[in-house]
């Protein structure tokens, strides 16, 4: 996502440029800040009550979360490989590049499901204890939003298909890519901070 | 006025402006009746009073918002209205069941009414502001039914704008969340739960898209900024207001007997609710600051940029003042509910509607603007109402934060009587600004009048 490729005369200094469209990052920004408020008052809570908190997290499943965690990562690294293809033109290999990613992201949306089946076939509710209300709500909150950003992903790649993409027309994938990425950072957060920090 | 039809806001925006006068006068009423509560009694009671008060005032933002929609859509469009004539009729249908509930809550007791409006047939009255007898309730979704159905119709046949489409989401939203006024469950837990369904996802969800459409429509054209940079705004202000203003509905259910996680919920996401006010505060100053004519319409451009400051003061600062749960716990249903609400309603709704009646109405009269008389009078009204409105809220937060010390924090907590006579200076102090407010109110009626050798004011 290098701005010198996009300014016409090589020789004068890049302009610092936004990847992708203000807008996004206003959204992104208040996504984060949703979920900024939302770790927070886990981080309170749990400070409350750690005994509470610490039976109950390691009853969780490490591996899957795990697994979780690479799968949203390699996502994310198929998706700069789409942006950076269509930057070098080739839009169209962009758009496989695109499945892969959701691909992976399809493949979290299963193990996430798994985990859920597992939860509430334990028992577990939002109402059964302070620990499980934050385990459900910010794993599915996050959930919705990898389900959304699929959504993001799946128009780049038909947009991506047809040749919309390349160095002239940027803005479409790299607004997409930046809220992609804001949904595997918020994970990055999310999975040390309710599965293994104790 | 580009296209005749536009012709039926007129009615709309005159009626809106009466009942809005009504609405002032009641409040008045009761105002005085926190101080003199013998006041007008037994014509007059407090809870009648209250009724008429808050009725009135959703009653007028509906004409104020189906006006809009009259004259907005078929500009937006680019065609005439798809029928008019229904326009009208309704217009007529819609007043007068709206006069004769007013005049019901006013000439018989409330049982009364109740009985002779089928109550006991489907029982939906008695919950604070839908109070409206059912026949009453039933008229509010034919006329909204019928009026949705024009306006639709219109948008479908003609250009379609972001403008258009998001008022048309607010518009079937209102439409669609008033329904559960009639769902009624014995338990008083799912009763509170599916009431906030109208009260909450209108105020603080669908009624928000409304407003963003009118702002927009209004920035648009005294501004002359590219549709392009407005849309794309508007697309995100929505989404913001959505999915804060959703699930923020939370905020309700602290302490009504719903499940305990809603503290967390509803403490959270209505946290964030400030968010998409402070985004239209931003994206009104924005769009006048990047102009790109000078609308001879100052007040109106006030108008618009005093919605922004105000709605997110009122909706968003004084919304989060008590909006999380641990404060709530001791906040809830005390007076600085009530500053919020003033604040809220006058920010967010009714300035919108009185700068959409700003810009339109002059050009619904035949001129671009009004005289500089009458629009210097309509500023001073601007500033008389806004800055009465800013100390009713600051008295009533005065008042509530008094109220919740003395009635729930203190060591030695007074009943809820003792207390309201502990705050009467502030109630005595927000009833005096609640006159300037009317002072206010006449003068914005006076500019309607202003002869000034009828010249339009020139840039």
């Amino acid at each position: 996502m290098h701005a010198a490729k996009h300014t016409l005369s090589p020789s004068l200094p890049a302009e610092p440029r936004l990847a992708g469209d203000l807008a996004i990052w206003i959204f992104i920004l208040a996504e984060l800040l949703a979920f900024g408020l939302f770790f927070a008052a886990y981080a309170f809570a749990r400070a409350h009550d750690p005994a509470l908190f610490a039976p109950e997290q390691e009853a969780l499943n490490r591996n899957a979360g795990a697994i979780n965690t690479a799968l949203l990562l390699t996502a994310s690294y198929f998706v700069v490989r789409a942006v950076h293809a269509a930057e070098a033109g080739r839009g169209r290999q962009g758009a496989r590049w695109l499945l892969a990613a959701l691909g992976c992201a399809g493949g979290f949306v299963v193990i996430k499901l798994a985990e859920y089946v597992a939860a509430f076939n334990a028992g577990i509710s939002l109402s059964s204890s302070t620990f499980h209300m934050f385990y459900l709500s910010l794993t599915f909150f996050h959930f919705m939003h990898v389900l959304l950003g699929m959504v993001i992903l799946g128009a780049l790649w038909l947009n991506a298909r047809r040749g919309r993409y390349g160095p002239r027309d940027m803005n479409g994938i790299e607004s997409g890519a930046a809220y992609w990425h804001m949904v595997d950072l918020v994970w990055l957060v999310l999975f040390p901070l309710v599965y293994v920090i104790r | 006025m580009k296209y005749q039809s536009q012709a039926v806001a007129l009615p709309y925006f005159v009626a809106a402006i009466g009942l809005f006068v009504g609405q002032i006068l009641f409040g008045l009423v009761m105002g005085l009746q926190y101080v003199v509560g013998d006041f007008l009694f037994p014509e007059i009671p407090f809870n009648v009073a209250r009724m008429v008060h808050t009725n009135l005032l959703i009653v007028w933002l509906l004409f104020g918002f189906m006006g809009a929609a009259y004259y907005l859509v078929p500009e937006e469009s680019e065609t005439e209205l798809y029928c008019p004539r229904l326009a009208l009729a309704l217009f007529w249908v819609f007043l007068a069941a709206g006069a004769l509930t007013i005049l019901g809550y006013l000439l018989v007791d409330y049982a009364t009414l109740a009985k002779y409006t089928g109550n006991d047939v489907l029982a939906t009255m008695g919950r604070e502001f839908l109070e409206q007898p059912l026949l009453t309730k039933i008229g509010i979704v034919v006329v909204a039914l019928a009026f949705l159905f024009n306006i639709t119709m219109t948008v479908l046949k003609g250009r379609k704008t972001s403008i258009t489409v998001v008022l048309l989401l607010g518009l079937w939203g209102l439409a669609i969340f008033f329904l559960f006024s009639f769902y009624n469950p014995t338990n008083l837990v799912l009763d509170k739960f599916y009431w906030w369904w109208v009260v909450h996802l209108w105020v603080e969800g669908v009624w928000e898209l409304i407003m963003a459409a009118l702002l927009a429509f209004v920035l648009i054209k005294v501004t002359g900024v590219d549709r392009e940079v407005i849309d794309k705004w508007l697309y995100v202000i929505i989404a913001l207001a959505l999915v804060t203003g959703i699930i923020g509905t939370g905020h309700h259910y602290y302490w009504i007997g719903a499940p305990g996680y809603w503290q967390w919920w509803g403490s959270i996401f209505s946290a964030l609710e400030p968010i998409p006010f402070f985004a239209m505060t931003v994206f009104a100053f924005n769009m006048v600051n990047r102009r790109r004519r000078e609308h001879p319409n100052k007040a109106a451009v006030l108008w618009a940029l005093g919605t922004g400051v105000m709605a997110f003061l009122g909706a968003g600062v004084w919304g989060f003042l008590h909006t999380l749960a641990p404060v709530n716990y001791y906040t809830h249903g005390s007076q600085i509910t009530a500053a919020h609400g003033h604040m809220a309603f006058y920010g967010a709704y009714v300035m919108v509607v009185i700068t959409i009646i700003s810009y339109a109405m002059p050009i619904l009269r035949g001129r671009a603007c009004n005289s500089r008389k009458a629009q210097v009078l309509e500023m001073w009204s601007f500033w008389l109402m806004t800055i009465a409105m800013v100390f009713i809220t600051l008295f009533l937060t005065a008042a509530g934060i008094l109220q919740v010390w003395l009635q729930r924090i203190s060591d030695s907590p007074m009943p809820f009587m003792a207390v309201q006579g502990q705050v009467s200076l502030f109630y005595w102090l927000r009833e005096i600004s609640g006159v300037i407010f009317l002072i206010g109110l006449i003068a914005y009626l006076v500019s309607f009048f202003v002869k000034d050798g009828d010249k339009p004011a020139t840039t």
